[in-house]
């Protein structure tokens, strides 16, 4: 499995070489949405935080995308009076050799005339990013993020399943796959830690779990409702099993936190739970597109989305592959849904077989064919308030 | 007549899941087996659990090849597995829940 990547500056290969539209603020959103729009073409992608006072983990997600592999140019839309500097996060462009370009709606005279001027860069970086260089790239450059989203009970059998056996041959391939919601990982701490590949990812994944266990008592809610016992889940640890299979076998290299990088290929966990903060500041995984924008924003080139019950959801800046494990849902939303895990339920392929064909899949999206949801416009992304460490912070055992 | 179907995922498992509605009669098994065919003693709704073997009270219940939760009662072979007879060695409450609808028992709006 070969393909032409897009060449960066940091050595990373892009399998997308997009321009982000980012606004900086609410207020200066319609006018980044607008230059989208208008400027009509695939590539291009609007972003942003809505937020006129401004948060690191916000900003830092925001910087993640402009580094992000995929992305080659820039365009910084803000009002000219918010928190967040337009300027800066072009300049960051800049200095990652990228297509870079920002504007104040208030100093170019307002709406329209911000607008005109944002199709016009958003074009001319179009036409120098016909110059990229293409080099080969292989499943051992990519990295890969799953997470799950509207599942039912055929997404622990199947769809889940089958991400796990791809995520062994995917790490076996030198590739990098990463997994996340410790918060769907409640009862398997021994699991986990015996999966750490040293000391030091056994204790980051100790903390990681603990903060979430304490995460989801402070807020009295396990990830786990009503509506899944009715469904047939008769326990969390079963419940958590059908969402950690996703993750394969293969031993854990190391907690990430959102916008992290992996500093090596191999299976990494992401935390996206919030970090202690006296605000008690944000909520883990308040929806699919969190997740996703998380699992991006460590750079990951594709996201893997299993859902049984069928979330249309895409995502900017990295494509969503959907998997399905309920075959029905696939006939029912075939123009959402990518790939059909069902066919191991229906005894039509083996859970080898059907890992194979998705890996194929990924080569194939990596390689330039474009998701359902690619296809559809689906670019949804989520950029919240939040509080979280840049790296895995363990507290030093009292010394008394 | 329609093929009543169940998923065991690992060999190890005690448990398969139902593909569809099943009710009394053979069930062809599905995924990492070692029988082809079951026999379902009771009704089991989709999406629930099948006791691949005899389950005595207190045994574990594997499946992924993990435990999942014990068996609170003795399960015979065939018979539905869910709340009403495994408890989760983790989380107490869901020891609770209706075993139709997962509401809580424990709590009462007034």
């Amino acid at each position: 499995m070969q393909w032409e990547g897009f060449s960066r500056q940091d050595d990373r290969l892009g399998i997308r070489n997009k321009v982000l539209v980012i606004y900086t603020v609410e207020c200066s959103s319609f006018v980044a949405k607008e230059i989208t729009r208008i400027s009509d073409h695939m590539d291009v992608e609007c972003v942003g935080f809505s937020g006129c006072t401004d948060n690191e983990y916000a900003v830092r997600l925001l910087i993640s995308l402009i580094r992000h592999p995929n992305v080659g140019g820039v365009l910084a839309v803000g009002l000219g009076c918010e928190y967040v500097q337009a300027e800066w996060l072009a300049d960051i462009a800049e200095k990652e050799g990228k297509q870079h370009a920002w504007m104040f709606i208030q100093t170019e005279g307002g709406t329209n005339k911000s607008i005109q001027k944002g199709v016009t860069l958003v074009s001319e970086m179009l036409d120098a990013l016909k110059k990229t260089p293409r080099v080969p790239m292989t499943m051992s450059d990519l990295v890969i993020g799953a997470e799950c989203g509207g599942s039912d009970y055929t997404s622990g059998l199947a769809g889940n399943v089958v991400v796990g056996r791809f995520y062994d041959s995917l790490v076996e391939m030198g590739g990098t796959a990463i997994f996340e919601e410790i918060v769907e990982a409640i009862g398997l701490i021994d699991l986990l830690t015996a999966r750490a590949v040293n000391k030091r990812a056994r204790e980051e994944i100790q903390y990681t779990y603990d903060k979430a266990l304490e995460y989801c008592k402070s807020v009295r809610q396990y990830s786990v409702s009503p509506g899944n016992f009715a469904g047939g889940l008769s326990t969390i640890e079963e419940k958590s099993m059908g969402a950690l299979i996703k993750s394969g076998t293969k031993p854990i290299e190391g907690v990430l936190k959102v916008a992290g990088k992996p500093n090596h290929p191999g299976l990494w966990l992401l935390d996206s739970t919030p970090d202690p903060h006296w605000m008690q500041f944000g909520i883990t995984n308040p929806n699919d597109n969190e997740g996703l924008m998380d699992l991006i924003s460590c750079g990951c080139h594709i996201v893997l989305l299993v859902t049984g019950r069928g979330n249309v959801v895409g995502s900017a800046v990295a494509p969503c592959v959907k998997i399905t494990g309920n075959s029905h849902t696939y006939a029912r939303m075939k123009g959402d849904m990518d790939f059909d895990a069902g066919r191991v339920l229906a005894g039509d392929c083996t859970l080898d077989q059907s890992a194979e064909s998705l890996a194929q899949m990924i080569a194939n999206v990596a390689s330039g064919v474009l998701t359902k949801s690619e296809s559809l416009g689906h670019k949804e992304y989520f950029i919240p308030y939040k509080y979280q460490e840049k790296q895995v912070t363990i507290p030093p055992k009292c010394t008394m | 007549m329609e093929e009543q179907v169940a998923f065991q995922i690992d060999l190890q498992d005690n448990v398969a899941t139902a593909l569809v509605e099943l009710n009394q009669g053979p069930v062809v098994l599905r995924g990492d087996s070692n029988q082809d065919v079951i026999h379902a003693v009771e009704h089991i709704p989709i999406g629930h659990k099948i006791a691949l073997r005899d389950i005595n009270c207190d045994e574990d219940i594997i499946k992924y090849g993990i435990v999942i939760g014990r068996a609170t009662q003795n399960i015979a072979k065939g018979a539905w597995v869910h709340l009403h007879c495994i408890s989760s060695v983790y989380d107490e409450r869901s020891s609770h829940l209706d075993v139709v609808t997962g509401a809580p028992k424990d709590i009462k709006y007034e």
